[in-house]
């Protein structure tokens, strides 16, 4: 993955747009968490492969982190915190935001095909 | 019966941190160790460090990343088709009977597992209490021994000191060596180490060099 260019990040999400996409959205802190520091809470959520057709999308921010909105016709997809991208050979938008220790903290990815796994 | 040693855990490398110094132990007496490794690790955070790794690629990489930590420690393995941090959601029945159809073929002297209710992860108690109800499927004389790992903060107090404190501090080279195997994983888990130490190897050893264990009271 590469740093978000956010000209470039902002095409590739166009070129999703008013298409029956499949799309992964995930954030999490690890399970092991509240282990390692009791202080902390474990918080995570994912769907895979939710089927949805995006009116608009929109990739915000600057630096570190960035934030894309995705328009629903009846809701709205998020992610904040995303810093990396890339199209991979399958022609998917994966993006994802990693910490220093290159941990993922939080991911969105938009196929045309469904994900395996 | 002979001797034969299955290891079931949930995630590629929980064999490595866990139990590979054990397990090194028994491959040198000649005993034939197996592994059923229930997913891919899919949905694992660490993407190497620098990151290599993607959501997508992740399975693949850390499904070659077990092949080769198993060849390291000379072992059998079955990649179960699990789907990483799901197993607590599917029927412990059935995935008890899925783990007995390979017990019941192998016919194992010694199983480990994760106890459940005390290996923190979600996949680890809801794997290591499937693996336990397989094992009770088989009639008392012929079950096998069951070594339960516990690693939740509060188990020695609840459970009191593990009956089975493996030091593996002479097979620490090969233990390390399957840890690294996991390239994907052990870059993350081992930085904090490597920040605060010298001598990576034997700051690891202090951290994992022995296994503990409970024999399950059937």
């Amino acid at each position: 993955m590469e740093p978000i260019e956010i000209n470039q990040l902002q095409e590739h999400i166009d070129s999703f747009a008013n298409k029956e996409v499949y799309v992964h959205l995930e954030t999490t802190n690890g399970a092991y968490a509240s282990h390692f520091n009791q202080d902390a809470y474990n918080v995570g959520a994912f769907i895979r492969n939710a089927k949805v057709t995006y009116q608009r999308g929109k990739v915000v921010g600057a630096g570190a982190t960035y934030r894309v909105g995705l328009k629903l016709d009846i809701g709205w997809i998020y992610a904040e915190g995303v810093n990396q991208f890339e199209v991979d050979e399958q022609n998917r938008l994966l993006m994802a935001g990693h910490d220093r220790e290159g941990r993922l903290m939080v991911a969105l990815q938009i196929s045309e095909s469904p994900f395996q796994y | 019966m002979s001797e034969h040693v299955v290891v079931i855990y949930p995630h590629p490398d929980d064999e490595a941190f866990g139990a590979s110094g054990t397990i090194t132990t028994f491959r040198e007496k000649g005993v034939p160790v197996t592994y059923l490794c229930g997913t891919l690790g899919e949905m694992g955070r660490n993407m190497g460090n620098p990151t290599f790794a993607t959501r997508e690629t992740l399975p693949e990489i850390r499904k070659k990343e077990l092949i080769q930590a198993c060849e390291v420690l000379d072992i059998n393995l079955e990649m179960l088709g699990y789907r990483d941090k799901t197993l607590e959601f599917e029927s412990t029945e059935e995935v008890a009977d899925h783990l007995f159809s390979y017990l019941n073929k192998m016919k194992p002297s010694l199983v480990i597992t994760h106890y459940p209710g005390h290996a923190v992860h979600p996949d680890h108690d809801a794997f290591g209490a499937a693996a336990i109800k397989a094992v009770e499927k088989f009639a008392e004389n012929e079950r096998p021994t069951v070594w339960a790992q516990a690693i939740s903060r509060n188990h020695l107090e609840e459970l009191g000191e593990p009956d089975i404190q493996n030091d593996v501090s002479e097979v620490f080279t090969k233990k390390f060596e399957t840890i690294q195997a996991h390239k994907s994983q052990a870059d993350g888990m081992l930085s904090k180490v490597r920040n605060e130490a010298d001598d990576i190897v034997e700051a690891t050893k202090q951290w994992l060099g022995v296994e503990s264990f409970y024999t399950w009271k059937f």
